[in-house]
């Protein structure tokens, strides 16, 4: 058992777990956070992705103890308040989701695809770029249209501050 | 058709708690007091189980109990059923092996259940389920159809010699075989449908609640149909009364099938709550996930097709091969029977038609409905013979299917269904238009030019959905009805309740369904609910799959709306001292035609329930109920073509262009209705190129993560064009045909159909990897 240290979504936790424990279940077990996913057991379908210090990581395969002293954040974080992130919106607008169960996961690694990229996407890198997150029901093909949509707009508001 | 009425692309209600992660998905509900559960589970595909010695996991950590398969025996708990009953040619009944929720003698499939674990964590429980040991004697494995029915193979269970489920035949078998002996030329093919598993994103899930004060259980369940999993844990399997058992499917993230069924694993649940008195949660590994959920397809087939010197089809004979596993799963017998041979006669007029399904046990997991449930694979037999038979005829394999193309409706096939209405060259059509198939040639020569392998490849599928037309199918064999109900409630401020018994995990009922209600009434979807997924709530339901949710759950609302309405206007003409026949329902107000007399549904709807102005004899309130059951099934159809670049020297297929012309009858929400397609296709191509569970000589599944059962993912599947050419379905007042299943039926042999034109070569299995393909190329 070790107490592990980190920042969530802003806020400063500490947490006691099993030195086996990994950050996906302390985000959803002990902090209540159930939005990021568990979808496989191989670190392949991607719903468990959140961002650790700015950059998207894959939760399912951090102990821990791994993310202590970090800054962890989840989809529930990304909105402002009741402003939705323009991701988020996208996904809604362009019907990106149906079941919603790899959802989190591909915004989260979306929002850090557009980010690296510099907001200059085209379909076949969003296609690549989507590689470690699997979707069982839309067939990708309005997911990467959320994603277009939602770099134009990031783009836009980036030029706008 | 108004902003948010039929017909309009809302964005969809359910959405905002998907997009900011508070979704409500089994495994996030948390209950005080909660245990978790692990199950120790078969390594061996076919093994006695000798002992199980569970003294040193009951003493470690956290550990409330370990149970096992005798204890379910002694406490009388029932064994899995099938719901549905095929009778062989020979008239006996089909062959049904007991399949007992954790198997107390005998496993038949690697991972079946022996014993579970009950602990404090989930760490704990896991740790400890190590620590049972079991003593297996193995006995021989059989991990194929073609091991199974050798003379001589091992033998699953004693009800069923050698390992044979059923024999069952439909068709004229004298007819077919007088058309073949006249026939200009026949056209035959060997065709293996691969097994699939349907991994839907979020693993199976159970939390199980039993309340020891009010003797009540509480099931939350990753179901497509939480009442019809009441039903049967109650009556089948003897966990709880009816009225003493409430079952909720909260968020389901996807089903495909694969979560019709009412598993092993929530009938423990729920049984070892009351054991130890606490709720009990049981969340599946994805690994699980492989080795127990349903499986899907799995036939081996031979086909024949008889053509006149016209290329006219003479007739039509299959016999196939259908892989149970190694129990019957609780739909599964009807899926390569009445899904399948029933739908053999396809878009084309085939005099005669002959089917024999041959339904074998083998020690994998169980098989069942998976996606399109039988209509793939008759698709899938359909297509790749009409394009063996355009290539050995020399015809175009477009013209050749136009030209037996049903052009006449009703149509009664020879398989029992009897299509309502469709237009075939419509869609053929606007597909061949929406991927320029006139221009194919050049595009093929002038790729060849550059050294490059282009091919394009049709599939023409029609399909038989909104499942189903209860005394039809009961005359069929099924143990159940098909109907769907709808309760609609109205509060007195005006805002609306629908309670349906379908269930959305995915397919955004939240929102068309209140577009319904938002076109009859003029009102927004903001001012409508729509209830799903809990026995507590909703009147008994039969669930979503089967493309049934518009055809047959919609149509339930409409008919209690039509209720709604008839009671409202009289409320409302007895308030405007006007005649029932002269109110007329627009933007929200009930009007007195052609005068500016009206009031308010708010205002109708608090008069029905202040009772202060209701007409003589009138009950107060307004909330009337439905149970629709439909007249047929429904008969979604199109065309999809597909252009594909084959690389000579890898194998691997690239996709130039995918279309898809879609007749689905009126659609409620397009946007919704192409992501349905969308996801279907992707499953169609998954299937086609990359996706296939295997079993090794022992019964071992070597593909059991997505390190080796290749998912499709993003970079695998181009952007579709699609397009609907539309004729309205008349057996239901909307006209819906239903399209959740169409892409999973249609894709796969556009595909191959594609894949094998641009090599030249016309012998090859799916899933087409890239080694697949590359030594068909190469092949002398």
């Amino acid at each position: 058992m070790s107490t592990v240290k980190l920042t969530v979504n802003g806020k400063a936790v500490s947490v006691d777990v099993e030195d086996r424990t990994l950050l996906v279940h302390v985000l959803r077990d002990q902090l209540d956070l159930t939005g990021t996913h568990v979808g496989c057991d191989t670190s392949q379908c991607g719903a468990c992705v959140v961002h650790i210090d700015g950059r998207a990581v894959k939760s399912c395969t951090v102990l821990a103890g791994q993310a202590s002293g970090s800054s962890v954040t989840t989809i529930e974080g990304i909105a402002k308040g009741d402003e939705l992130h323009p991701m988020q919106a996208a996904f809604r607008d362009n019907h990106g989701l149906q079941c919603g169960f790899c959802t989190p996961g591909m915004i989260m690694t979306s929002i850090d695809m557009v980010h690296r990229h510099g907001g200059k996407l085209d379909e076949a890198t969003v296609r690549h770029e989507l590689e470690g997150n699997i979707c069982r029901c839309t067939g990708y093909h309005n997911i990467v249209k959320s994603v277009l949509d939602a770099a134009s707009r990031m783009k836009v508001a980036q030029a706008a501050e | 058709m108004g902003v948010e009425g039929i017909g309009a692309s809302v964005v969809r209600k359910e959405d905002k708690r998907f997009i900011t992660g508070k979704g409500r998905y089994v495994d996030d509900v948390k209950l005080v007091g909660m245990t978790h559960a692990h199950f120790v589970r078969s390594p061996h595909a076919h093994a006695k189980v000798k002992s199980i010695d569970t003294s040193a996991a009951a003493k470690m950590p956290g550990v409330l109990a370990v149970l096992n398969g005798k204890q379910l025996v002694d406490d009388k708990v029932g064994n899995l059923i099938c719901g549905w009953a095929i009778t062989s040619k020979d008239g006996s009944p089909m062959k049904m092996g007991a399949w007992p929720a954790m198997a107390p003698e005998t496993v038949r499939f690697v991972g079946q259940a022996v014993a579970v674990v009950i602990a404090e964590t989930k760490g704990q429980a896991r740790d400890a389920a190590e620590a049972v040991v079991v003593n297996y004697e193995e006995l021989p494995a059989v991990p194929d159809i073609r091991a199974a029915i050798k003379p001589g193979a091992a033998q699953l269970h004693p009800e069923a010699p050698g390992n044979i489920v059923y024999d069952w035949t439909l068709g004229d078998e004298a007819a077919v075989t007088s058309a073949f002996a006249k026939a200009a030329s026949v056209v035959s093919l060997d065709i293996t449908n691969n097994r699939l598993i349907p991994n839907a994103m979020e693993p199976r899930a159970a939390l199980a609640d039993y309340d020891t004060a009010e003797d009540h259980y509480t099931l939350y369940t990753t179901s497509q149909n939480p009442h019809v999993a009441r039903l049967v844990l109650s009556a089948f399997y003897n966990i709880a009364p009816e009225h003493k058992l409430r079952v909720i499917a909260p968020d389901v993230g996807g089903g495909f099938g694969s979560k019709i069924y009412i598993y092993p694993e929530e009938m423990v649940a729920l049984w070892a709550s009351k054991k130890v008195g606490r709720p009990v949660k049981w969340t599946g590994d994805r690994s699980e996930s492989f080795l127990t959920d349903a499986h899907g397809r799995d036939h081996v087939t031979k086909a024949e097709m008889a053509f006149d010197k016209d290329h006219k089809i003479l007739a039509l004979r299959v016999k196939t091969h259908a892989n149970f596993g190694a129990y019957m799963s609780l739909f599964s017998s009807a899926v390569p029977t009445y899904l399948y041979a029933t739908l053999l006669s396809g878009q084309y007029v085939i005099p005669a038609i002959h089917a024999e399904v041959i339904g074998v046990y083998t020690n994998t997991a169980p098989v069942d409905a998976y996606r399109g449930a039988g209509r793939p694979e008759a698709s899938y037999v359909l297509e790749r013979l009409m394009e063996t038979a355009a290539r050995q005829l020399k015809v175009d394999p477009a013209e050749l299917r136009s030209r037996n193309f049903i052009r006449q409706f009703p149509y009664q096939t020879p398989v029992i269904m009897a299509y309502d209405t469709g237009d075939f060259v419509a869609s053929l059509e606007a597909a061949k238009k929406s991927i320029d198939y006139a221009g194919f040639a050049a595009r093929k020569a002038k790729a060849k030019s550059e050294g490059k392998l282009r091919g394009i490849g049709v599939s023409c599928y029609i399909e038989a959905c909104g499942i189903a037309p209860s005394k039809a199918v009961g005359s069929l064999g099924a143990g159940v009805g098909l109907w769907e109900s709808a309760e609609v409630r109205v509060n007195p401020v005006g805002t609306i309740e629908v309670l349906t018994g379908s269930h959305s995990h995915g397919q955004g009922h939240e929102t068309t369904f209140a577009q319904l209600i938002a076109d009859r009434l003029g009102i927004s979807i903001d001012q409508v609910q729509i209830v799903h997924g809990d026995t507590d709530k909703v009147q008994f339901g039969m669930g979503t799959y089967g493309s049934r949710s518009a055809a047959v759950g919609l149509t339930a609302i409409l008919k209690a709306m039509e209720k709604v309405e008839a009671k409202a206007k009289k409320i409302a003409a007895h308030a405007l001292e006007a005649s029932e026949g002269d109110i007329v329902i627009e933007n929200g107000e009930f009007k007195v035609a052609g005068t500016d007399k009206k009031i308010a549904f708010p205002m109708v709807a608090l008069g029905a329930y202040t009772a202060h102005n209701l007409p003589d004899g009138m009950e107060p309130g307004l909330k009337e109920s439905a149970f629709y059951d439909p007249t047929n099934f429904t008969f979604p159809a199109g065309a999809y073509i597909c252009e594909v670049e084959v690389d000579q020297n890898t194998g691997k297929t690239s996709f130039v262009n995918f279309v898809a012309a879609d007749d689905f009858g009126r659609m409620i929400n397009p946007m919704i209705v192409e992501g349905q397609v969308h996801g279907g296709l992707a499953q169609g191509i998954g299937q086609a190129l990359l996706e296939g569970a295997v079993y090794d000589g022992n019964g071992q599944l070597v593909t059991a993560s997505y390190m080796d059962y290749t998912m499709p993912r993003a970079d695998d599947l181009p952007s579709f064009k699609l397009s609907h050419t539309v004729t309205l379905c008349p057996g239901n007042p909307l006209g819906i045909k239903g399209c959740g299943e169409a892409g999973a039926i249609g894709a796969s042999a556009a595909v191959i159909n594609a894949i094998t034109d641009a090599i030249g070569h016309n012998k090859l299995e799916m899933p087409a990897t890239p080694d697949r393909v590359w030594h068909a190329i190469h092949a002398a």
